[in-house]
């Protein structure tokens, strides 16, 4: 009587059960790859810089208005490069008053003091410039999540990747090209005044005043849908920004029938500060600008108390129901790139799963066949270790969460194939000590003793090509790197020990054994 | 009871001269092509675009590049894809049109040619330039670090670094086969073509070990009996050869199965795993076993030249 035969049935009893708990019902339980349920992949890249640029030019802007307050004479205050301001003082008379209020820059450290010219410069210390960008990135996960959320996908993963990198995956949208335009748009609403001194003609001429830039408006001539780009000249001084907005609601446009606007309400800040801007601005225009592109200009009329105001700009709906999730959701700190994109209709992906179905069992059953036809009963216990092993293997990619792909499926159909070389290697061996006349018995125990270092060892060197396949694959290999490494797991238990109890069940149990059937 | 070999006696290390001669032409044409042909790269490394499209029924091809013509591709390359009515549309990153918007261009452009009927996108993929050059990098260190890990792991369980070279020499043996191939084939070098290649990698060493592990086993219990260790190597070889073929026969199965059947997609994948079954199975016997054999004699020659030398003197 081999043994601990009890305990060893119910090891692989405890198995089975855990293994089919895990994976029943199997549709819910394996996570299936994008490539097969179909959807989109995005690989974001953030331009992190632009938020240090943006940072520090709003820090120049507040250390201009810093300057003025104290009575300095400021000749010019600028960004320059990434992370540098460069201030120059209309005298040297206020120079210590100067140094003050640079001083309270604490993110900045001044440098190149030069009195008698009556300037310096602030350089951005390198620890903030590196929270920056990391704050970059940061923010820009969260604030695709939340859009993502509002948009409506059904487990969306996104994560960083890398420092600068942002991995989107959405499985099962149907509308890629929308889904891109929500994700990726920076969706910075700015509030800015128009530059009424000077007109588009001047500025176009080159006649351009440091403070102001041109912006264009798109409008798209509702008949003949030809777009024309209409100049604006713009103060670069922002008043008010979409990160002081609490609602963004969507619209009938009552001026323009058949189009649809966006109406924002401000927070308690952005109240107060609209209300003082438009008081202080009435028979101005103001320019609603969103990502560099202007919207409209509507003229100020009176000072608007109650924080609201609306975007127009010839949407559809589903534009305006769009632009009201990016601007609830927030501005990205930094704007982003599409450096990687895989989408997969759902069509092609039920195709790959049945090509891929029909590779795992025809591979299943050529072998199954092979092993009984070769081995007999022998074989017929080799097949019912595979099944277990297969069995084992979807358990653990759902039990560990990993995702199937299509080459997730080829490594499954490959691991078939060596999962059974296992069984060769000890049904050859069993066999060999048969013919050097040892009985079933003890050719069965050396069979299984010394194919085991041989096991180990070549599923150990594949085990380790594939740890590396992991860690250096992206997307489908690393899917065909998981398969392989839990399919060679489970095939070192089954072989040891399902195998091997299948063996003693029907073999060493009985007193006299003659013929083994191998 | 089915027997392949009873108790096979092949003399496999003797004809390792001629063996050699062997890998050495099949090398030579397999990096004859890779240098003269070179491999394509999918998108994956190259960066760029692809679209699959599926039309509603068999267009012919120039109506796809009539209607593909109007929106400036560049040097876009159109090819079928699996069945008559799919295609695929390949756009490199320096082309006009490259960009992650080509997916709605090309619908567009396609509807817009009647005869073709209602075209389908199946799937678009973009690789930008910095992706394609990281996917690269990362391509050579899997292999890389793959072959240092299994160098690492011969030489720890058999210690014997002559081993692990030969070994890894073998592996190399095989990569460059299928390479060769698959340049020969002129098919793509693409991410799942890569993780094929490391399957391979794994799949030599896997039988390389299977033989070095028999060798030191009878080393350990028989020890040398007076055999060389040329013959040593070939018993080992014979008493593991029942297991190699039907091991290489199963596998075979398996990527053939997934070669004709596994669909378009893993076509490439299939096709390097199916060359590189036979490859690593040769690989084992006459590069791994037979350098080893040559090295080992070598250093053993050298040992009893240098203690006759200190005889004489």
């Amino acid at each position: 009587m081999p043994r601990n035969l009890g305990l060893r049935l119910g090891v692989v009893a405890v198995v089975l059960a855990l293994s089919i708990w895990y994976l029943y019902p199997p549709k819910q339980r394996i996570n299936l790859g994008l490539d097969l349920q179909g959807g989109i992949h995005l690989v974001l890249g953030v331009e992190a810089d632009k938020h240090v640029s943006s940072q520090t030019e709003r820090a120049a802007e507040d250390l201009k208005n810093g300057l003025e307050r104290k009575g300095v004479g400021v000749k010019r205050v600028a960004r320059e490069g990434l992370s540098t301001i460069v201030v120059d003082l209309a005298n040297a008379t206020n120079w210590n008053d100067a140094l003050t209020v640079a001083a309270e820059f604490s993110s900045f450290e001044v440098r190149d003091r030069d009195e008698k010219a009556g300037r310096f410069t602030l350089v951005m210390r390198d620890r903030v410039v590196a929270q920056l960008r990391d704050d970059a990135v940061r923010q820009g996960v969260e604030t695709i999540r939340n859009r993502v959320d509002q948009f409506g996908v059904a487990e969306p993963t996104i994560t960083r990747q890398g420092t600068d990198r942002i991995l989107i995956q959405l499985p099962g949208v149907q509308d890629p090209e929308r889904a891109k335009a929500l994700i990726g748009k920076t969706a910075l609403l700015e509030f800015r005044l128009l530059d009424e001194q000077t007109s588009p003609e001047q500025a176009l001429a080159g006649r351009l005043p440091e403070g102001s830039e041109i912006l264009y408006q798109r409008r798209t001539d509702k008949e003949t849908k030809v777009e024309r780009k209409v100049p604006y000249v713009v103060q670069k001084r922002t008043l008010l920004t979409g990160a002081e907005l609490t609602r963004a609601e969507v619209q009938a446009d009552p001026n323009s029938p058949g189009n649809w606007q966006v109406a924002i309400e401000f927070t308690a800040t952005g109240t107060r500060i609209f209300g003082e801007v438009t008081e202080a601005n009435v028979g101005k225009h103001l320019a609603i600008i969103l990502d560099g592109s202007l919207y409209s200009a509507p003229r100020i009329n009176e000072r608007i108390p109650g924080g609201r105001a609306v975007v127009t700009g010839q949407f559809t709906v589903e534009e305006a129901r769009d632009l009201a999730i990016v601007l609830r959701a927030g501005a990205l700190p930094a704007p982003v790139t599409i450096l990687e994109e895989r989408t997969v209709g759902p069509s092609l992906g039920a195709d790959s799963i049945r090509q891929g179905m029909i590779a795992i069992v025809g591979s299943a059953a050529a072998v199954f066949v092979f092993m009984l036809i070769y081995y007999r009963l022998s074989g017929l216990i080799a097949d019912v270790a595979l099944v277990l092993n297969l069995i084992i293997l979807l358990a653990c990619m759902a039990a560990f969460g990993a995702t199937l792909t299509l080459p997730g499926i080829a490594g499954i159909a490959l691991t078939i194939g060596m999962a059974v070389d296992t069984n060769v290697l000890i049904f050859e061996r069993i066999r060999e000590e048969r013919r050097l006349g040892k009985t079933v018995r003890s050719a069965i125990e050396a069979g299984f003793a010394r194919a085991l270092r041989t096991i180990i060892d070549t599923h150990l060197t594949v085990m380790v090509t594939a740890g590396i396949l992991y860690n250096f694959g992206t997307g489908p290999v690393k899917g065909f790197a998981v398969s392989l490494f839990v399919g060679l797991a489970a095939s070192l238990f089954t072989a040891y020990f399902f195998t091997r109890l299948l063996f003693d069940l029907v073999y060493t149990r009985r007193r006299k054994v003659e013929a083994l059937s191998i | 009871m089915i027997e392949i070999f009873k108790t096979p006696n092949y003399n496999f290390i003797g004809r390792r001269r001629w063996a050699y001669l062997v890998s050495l032409v099949i090398m030579v044409i397999g990096l004859g092509s890779l240098a003269t042909r070179g491999l394509k790269y999918d998108i994956d490394f190259t960066g760029g675009s692809l679209v699959q499209v599926r039309f509603e029924k068999t267009p012919a091809i120039a109506d796809v590049r009539r209607a593909l013509s109007r929106i400036n591709l560049g040097d876009a390359i159109i090819q079928e894809f699996g069945t008559s009515r799919e295609y695929i549309i390949r756009v490199s990153l320096g082309a006009a049109g490259a960009s992650e918007e080509l997916g709605p261009k090309i619908e567009k452009a396609l509807a817009a040619e009647p005869v073709l009927g209602k075209p389908e996108i199946r799937r678009v993929e973009f690789v930008g330039p910095q992706v394609g050059r990281d996917l690269q990098w990362q391509a050579v260190q899997a292999v890389l670090y793959g072959l240092i890990g299994i160098l690492v792991y011969i030489a720890w369980s058999f210690k014997s670094v002559r081993g692990g070279v030969a070994a890894i020499v073998a592996v190399f043996h095989d990569v460059i086969v299928c390479l060769g191939a698959l340049s020969i084939a002129g098919r793509e070098f693409s991410l799942p073509v890569l993780a094929a290649l490391l399957t391979i990698i794994g799949y030599s060493v896997n039988d390389t070990i299977v033989a070095y592990d028999r060798l030191r086993e009878n080393r350990a219990k028989l020890g040398t009996r007076g055999k060389t260790f040329a013959q040593q190597m070939n018993d080992a070889i014979n008493q593991t050869l029942s297991r190699t073929i039907l091991t290489a026969l199963t596998v075979f199965l398996s990527t053939a199965i997934l070669l004709f059947f596994g669909g378009k997609t893993l076509e490439d994948f299939a096709f390097v795993l199916f060359i590189g079954v036979i490859t690593g199975t040769y690989s084992t016997i006459y590069v791994a076993g037979a350098i080893v054999v040559d090295w080992t004699t070598w250093v053993e020659g050298r040992i009893r030249r240098g203690k006759k030398a200190v005889a004489k003197a």
